[in-house]
């Protein structure tokens, strides 16, 4: 269905990341926010508190992380759609939640404008320390979507992305921005709200007495349903049969566990969201996502102007990693190089994917500031040797 | 409440066996709880409540954190969140805030809803948010094997206090007094009827409304306090109790062998979280502000 124009502020904008992704919410009709303000994310928060009542939602600033990560899923199991916004610190803090998040299947979004850590660390400066925590962070084993805008454009794009995958899949979604997409200001186009597509909460089909919560419909996701409504329906973080009830055994684990991994399966393999350029005759890929994406490019220009084949495959859904495009590419390459705002994190699923069929260079940066392009450059000229 | 005049708006079903079956998910049964336990009498008042209140079940929701207490929403025929540890209350501020016209019940436990959850609690009585807080008190993290919780009385024993507690014990009543809660109550399992109108009465109140309900754990508070059983709990709630409505909370400690003050101590109209914060918005915003509609699901 079309966007609620009420949340859709058409036009052409200059806006930083924090607020594109703001609108991005508005526009995916979220009508609910719950947080905790935290540098380098608060302007997302800032704006929307500002924004929604004029649009008809609400915002409430929670006293910790912890409570606004669960408050969220309340609002969401009534009714509505809702998202929450942090940085390091506090994503630590809600990490309970996303395994709740995942555990209960509650589609929501979690907004990380990362900056550098660990601990308090680098408040208002950029890092992508967090990619890993966002896939493993909570207990145990179930499987989130992670999405890395390079662009307030994207930010904005993006984020409707999140929110409709995230009803499509009843999964947490997590937006990973980093300080300098968060905080960089450029265009923003936002289309008029009958050319933005939103997909609605999929809710029972069947009367309340037939209904199952925790039935796998098509794709192995369930329907949803909302408080109020009649159902009397049961929720808990205890391991569930398909009636929502606590089932302490071994089957009732097995079978929801890896439902919760494979209903990603298809967003995982067919459906990656990725950039790519100049892959045609590359004899190295750079593999990069958020800002370090946009450093990545000028190295790959000055790559090409040396006469080196270099080709670009940007991450923008890095949850569930995309082995297969990795695994296809790496039967006729060289060499892949990855540069990222940490000490080694999204290199390791290059690593897996890759097989072993093509070398993988890690071009770390522990954070605070972007890589020098001319770093990634000779990473990836000594690739190409 | 009068048994003779109770009428219970609800179809019981015919081969019931008591006139609350139809508030629980019998499909569950038999529930976990310790033979002398005193969640279940709770429970029972809390249908009875619900029974006499005439609410519409549909619209009634019940949030829960971990623990035995924890346990109630799970057993509850109503639409039922067994969240995390410590954090019923803010989950229940998010689906009060969706969906207003529910009434939203927060069933706890002391441990849940005072360490873990403390500041969850407090926060929620300062908004003075729409929620009806029950908070079944056994003094003791119970279903884990009775480890020390912050309402444990003063060198009472537990697991983790096995030379006894040494800290102070919580007052609940007075914190949540002090916290801006708009109704305060206590009573014991011994006070089945006066602990039923409570609750019924809190359903009928806005704002931020809580009761606290000492409830015995033979299994592992009294036994090893070497407190007898079950029935010596209620004996000792009867002896020990003293009702006194209005008492200020800051009187109202509990200890391990002193007097249990009971009854309702706070019942005070404030405007609630959401009440303060519309009017606020239409004065600053006047046409421009929109009543919020949370739920994407009134138009798909």
């Amino acid at each position: 269905m079309h966007a609620d124009p009420r949340g859709v502020l058409t036009g052409v904008h200059f806006l930083d990341g924090d607020h594109a992704c703001c609108e991005g919410t508005l526009a995916a009709g979220a009508r609910f926010a719950a947080g905790y303000p935290i540098t380098p994310s608060t302007e997302v928060v800032e704006r929307f508190a500002s924004r929604i009542p004029t649009v008809g939602g609400l915002f409430i600033q929670m006293e910790d992380e912890l409570a606004a990560s669960i408050t969220l899923q309340g609002a969401v199991w009534g009714g509505a759609k809702a998202f929450t916004v942090t940085s390091g610190p506090g994503f630590s803090l809600m990490m309970e939640h996303i395994g709740y998040a995942a555990m209960t299947e509650t589609p929501c979004v979690f907004v990380n404008v990362q900056r550098g850590g660990p601990s308090t660390g680098l408040p208002t400066l950029p890092a992508q320390a967090d990619m890993m925590q966002a896939r493993w962070g909570s207990h145990g084993d179930y499987g989130i979507i992670a999405l890395c805008p390079n662009s307030p454009q994207e930010c904005f794009d993006l984020t409707i992305t999140g929110f409709n995958l995230s009803e499509e899949f009843r999964v947490p979604v997590m937006m990973m921005l980093d300080e300098c997409v968060g905080h960089m200001t450029e265009k923003v186009v936002i289309p008029p709200a009958e050319q933005i597509e939103v997909t609605p909460r999929r809710l029972a089909t069947k009367p309340p007495g037939e209904f199952r919560l925790f039935e796998p419909g098509e794709n192995q996701v369930p329907e949803m349903l909302r408080a109020g409504d009649g159902y009397r329906f049961h929720v808990t973080g205890l391991t569930h049969d398909e009636r929502g009830y606590p089932s302490m055994n071994v089957e009732t684990q097995d079978k929801l566990v890896r439902r919760l991994l494979d209903k990603l399966k298809p967003f995982e393999n067919g459906r990656a969201l990725c950039e790519t350029e100049g892959l045609e005759d590359a004899e190295v890929v750079v593999v990069s996502y958020g800002i370090t994406s946009r450093v990545a490019q000028r190295a790959l220009q000055m790559a090409r102007e040396q006469g080196v084949r270099a080709g670009k495959f940007r991450i923008i859904s890095a949850w569930p990693f995309p082995v297969q495009r990795i695994a296809e590419l790496a039967g006729r390459v060289k060499a892949f190089v990855v540069p990222e705002l940490n000490m080694g994190q999204m290199v390791h699923e290059v690593e897996r994917a890759a097989a072993g069929k093509a070398k993988v260079v890690h071009v770390p940066h522990a954070g605070g500031t972007v890589h020098n392009p001319d770093v990634i450059l000779k990473a990836i000229v000594e690739a190409a040797r | 409440m009068n048994e003779a005049t109770l009428e219970i708006p609800y179809e019981i079903p015919e081969d019931a066996r008591n006139p609350v079956e139809p508030f629980l998910r019998m499909d569950r049964m038999p529930h976990i709880w310790c033979p002398a336990c005193g969640i279940g009498t709770t429970v029972n008042c809390f249908t009875r409540a619900l029974i006499e209140s005439k609410a519409n079940l549909d619209k009634v929701a019940i949030v829960s954190g971990i623990g035995c207490t924890g346990r109630v929403a799970g057993y509850a025929q109503l639409d039922s969140f067994h969240t995390t540890h410590g954090r019923a209350i803010p989950f229940a501020t998010g689906l009060k805030l969706a969906n207003p016209e529910l009434q939203v019940v927060v069933y706890s436990g002391d441990g849940d809803l005072f360490a873990i959850g403390g500041n969850h609690f407090i926060h929620a009585a300062r908004r003075n948010m729409d929620l009806k807080v029950i908070c079944v008190n056994n003094m003791i993290y119970a279903m884990t094997g009775g480890q020390t919780a912050p309402t444990t009385p003063v060198t009472a024993v537990s697991s983790t206090a096995p030379y006894g507690v040494s800290e102070p014990t919580f007052n609940l009543v007075a914190l949540a007094e002090a916290a801006g809660a708009s109704y305060v109550a206590r009573w014991t399992t011994y006070h089945v009827k006066q602990l039923a109108r409570s609750m019924q009465e809190i359903l009928s109140r806005k704002g931020f409304c809580f009761i606290e309900v000492l409830s015995p754990c033979p299994t592992l508070y009294q036994r090893r306090n070497k407190m007898g059983d079950g029935l010596d709990a209620m004996k000792d709630y009867k002896a020990k109790s003293k009702i006194r409505n209005g008492a200020p909370t800051t009187e109202c400690e509990l200890s391990k062998e002193g007097e249990i003050v009971v009854g309702k101590f706070v019942d005070r109209e404030r405007p609630d979280y959401l009440e303060v914060l519309k009017a606020q918005l239409h004065q600053s915003l006047g046409e421009r502000y929109i009543e919020p509609e949370v739920s994407c699901c009134s138009e798909c």
